[in-house]
């Protein structure tokens, strides 16, 4: 029996929409991605629709993403000419005068929503679009910003350990964002069945070098000490939205007034390509100047350089795990958010079957 | 996904043998490696036939938690070539050699709107599916058609979970399925999922084709086994090979072909890839073309035929012969 959750290389649910692609990067030249093990050709109809057809053709498994797009909503295998409608269903077989009925790929059910192409790789009889995580910030009016794909060596589950627990950045980044605060400080974790929230208060404390810039852009000339704040939302199973932000020390951000202040939010959604690839989808999306893209540019640039400090060392802790088969995970107390997600995701993997037994708490004594 | 084409081989577990009809048994199986089964899939059995190994193929009808137990539902008549007479003798506690569900007809969720049409036991490919679209709420019709009451299977439990979804035709009831008037009815936007006997197969594709609706959202399933004409013996000439050899009622040309060791080419073994197209040279009789695989025009030809599944019939008062070369 199972009594954990720490799992080194944690499967993923199928019965999840998962980002496959930014809405920008699906067009009318196919595009070649796998998400969740399984290859995946990308493109958009004529009339504007995503599609996400098997990256295999029926008749010898060549990938449909090296083929041409061809009527409304066609792909033609580039190898024996198969052509494809986005149903996934043969429309023509070029060396015979018939269609074999079973010539069919998989077509995966699509939802556009949030500037993403979301896909479901599990039962399409559940695929139902009111799942998709709430990710509003990222076309909301009231909201600006912009963001970048990482793809990273790594089981997915070791990027959502990354965000949930911020008391890597005083060391991982210490000339951006970290600060002894960060360690320092309580925090406070709440759990329901599908979220996880942690949330971390810094009261009277130094900006650092990337808040005190945002700051400035605000309020140009800001001095003196804030109130930082970091609420890490996650919504199951991949999808992690951290609100974030300094104010003015003591102007009442805790209690809600955050006008003294900037905020912003880390949006981050992660597709699991294999066991050991992912593909780190983030935006950094503010309420404030919504008119400056240069901020925008310059936001998306500084959050890149501090997520590359991340990428670095979730490859290296990929390989470190891979090359100690043999030694186990220990937890700490900081864990505590890291460990209601997975908690989440090993209950969702034992429902869909694919987990030995079922996650039960610990009997105590 | 757990949509498979794979054929893995395993045992299963006979748990329940019932008869539903005069001729159609309901069994159920526990196979050793249980897994999800996927609406519109089907397993392959090998069975012996007069002490061979056989291969035959029946849909899922429905699956117990997690794919524990999957009901499959056979047929036994007087065409039958042998199967259906070993899979009626199942008893529980016997074990029998099953694939993992293998899903060539996959139902596609999302469709504007759905009809699903069997023909007699042809129920048993499209029952899945009936339950996958009442559950997301989609709009369908069911349609069962078959010559009389009795002899449809699953009847009272499909009206209890359809409803008003469910449209019969009792042939002997004196209200016949009219597929020009069904095919005319659909609506755009719909997709016919059918399995039923050849001769619903070819008129509702005619009716299809007529009316122009898109051809790739008329699916259909069918594993070779019905024809226009009763399976009878025919003899097989193969001047190339100096081959003689008679086809038995009970087998396939192919079978009796390989019986012969005649060395011939196929694959799917259900008329539908063209792998093992014979040239024919020269035919007292006709040829019960069976497969998917030849348009019309080439079916009328007569020039070749898929071995796997097609046969001859004889002329009037005769025996069919049919002289074919191979490659």
């Amino acid at each position: 029996m199972k009594e954990t959750t720490v799992d080194k290389v944690l499967g993923h649910p199928l019965n999840a929409w998962y980002v496959a692609a930014w809405d920008h990067e699906v067009n009318r030249k196919p595009l070649a991605r796998t998400v969740a093990n399984r290859p995946l050709a990308l493109y958009r109809t004529e009339d504007g629709d995503a599609v996400a057809l098997a990256d295999a053709c029926w008749h010898r498994l060549a990938p449909l993403s090296m083929g041409k797009l061809e009527g409304r909503d066609g792909i033609r295998c580039p190898y024996h000419g198969i052509l494809y409608n986005s149903a996934g269903r043969c429309v023509s077989m070029p060396a015979q005068e018939t269609i074999n009925p079973s010539a069919t790929v998989a077509s995966f059910p699509v939802v556009e929503r949030y500037r993403y192409v979301w896909v479901w790789l599990g039962d399409a009889a559940l695929a139902d679009p009111k799942l998709v995580p709430d990710m509003h910030q990222m076309d909301d009016p009231d909201w600006a910003g912009d963001g970048l794909t990482i793809s990273v060596d790594c089981n997915y589950q070791l990027v959502l350990d990354n965000l949930m627990d911020l008391t890597h950045e005083e060391f991982v980044h210490s000339s951006s964002i970290g600060q002894e605060a960060l360690s320092e400080s309580e925090f406070t974790v709440h759990h329901d069945e599908r979220t996880v929230t942690v949330e971390r208060w810094m009261l009277g404390i130094d900006a650092p070098p990337f808040w005190l810039k945002n700051m400035r852009d605000k309020f140009p000339d800001f001095e003196g000490k804030v109130d930082r704040w970091q609420i890490i939302h996650f919504e199951s199973p991949t999808t992690i939205n951290i609100d974030v932000g300094v104010a003015r020390a003591g102007t009442g951000a805790p209690q809600g007034d955050r006008s003294q202040g900037v905020n912003g939010y880390v949006m981050n959604t992660i597709s699991p390509v294999t066991d050991r690839s992912s593909l780190y989808f983030w935006a950094f999306m503010r309420n404030y100047r919504l008119e400056s893209q240069v901020i925008t540019t310059q936001l998306r640039d500084g959050v890149s350089g501090v997520f590359r400090e991340d990428e670095n060392m979730l490859v290296a802790q990929q390989a470190a795990i891979d090359a100690n088969p043999d030694y186990e995970f220990y937890s700490l107390n900081i864990d505590a958010g890291g460990m209601w997600v997975r908690r989440l995701i090993e209950r969702q993997l034992a429902a869909e079957g694919r987990l030995p037994a079922p996650v039960a708490p610990v009997a105590a004594g | 996904m757990a949509t498979s084409h794979a054929a893995v081989w395993q045992h299963a577990t006979v748990v329940d043998s019932t008869a539903l009809t005069d001729d159609i048994r309901r069994i159920v199986l526990a196979p050793d490696h249980p897994a999800k089964v996927d609406a519109g899939a089907h397993i392959d059995v090998r069975v012996p036939i007069g002490g061979v190994p056989d291969r035959r193929s029946y849909s899922v009808v429905d699956d117990g938690p997690d794919g524990r137990t999957l009901a499959i539902s056979v047929l036994d008549s007087p065409r039958s070539r042998g199967g259906a007479r070993a899979m009626h003798a199942l008893r529980p506690g016997d074990t029998i050699e099953i694939t993992q569900p293998i899903v060539d007809f996959p139902l596609r969720v999302g469709a504007a709107h759905y009809v699903l049409l069997a023909g007699g036991i042809g129920i048993t490919a499209v029952m899945g599916m009936a339950s996958v679209l009442r559950s997301v709420g989609a709009d369908y019709t069911l349609v069962y058609a078959g010559r009389s009451r009795p002899a449809l299977a699953y009847l009272e439990q499909l009206q209890n979970a359809h409803g008003d979804r469910l449209r019969l035709h009792i042939t002997d009831e004196g209200n016949p399925l009219d597929v020009t008037e069904l095919v005319g009815g659909v609506e755009p936007g719909t997709e016919l999922y059918l399995c039923g006997p050849i001769r619903l197969m070819d008129a509702v594709r005619r009716a299809w084709i007529e009316r122009e609706l898109p051809y790739p959202d008329l699916r259909f399933e069918t594993f070779g086994n019905s024809g226009w004409f009763a399976p009878e013996d025919f003899v097989v000439r193969i001047p190339r090979i100096g081959a003689e050899v008679t086809v038995r009622a009970t087998e396939t040309m192919l079978e009796a072909l390989e019986a012969a060791e005649v060395d011939l080419m196929f694959d799917c073994r259900k008329g539908e890839c063209g792998l093992c197209e014979v040239r024919v040279l020269d035919l007292d009789g006709d040829i019960d073309h069976r497969d998917v695989f030849y348009s019309e025009r080439q079916k009328d030809s007569r020039g070749t035929m898929c071995c796997c599944v097609s046969r001859a019939v004889a002329p009037p008062g005769g025996i069919a012969i049919v002289t074919i070369d191979i490659s």
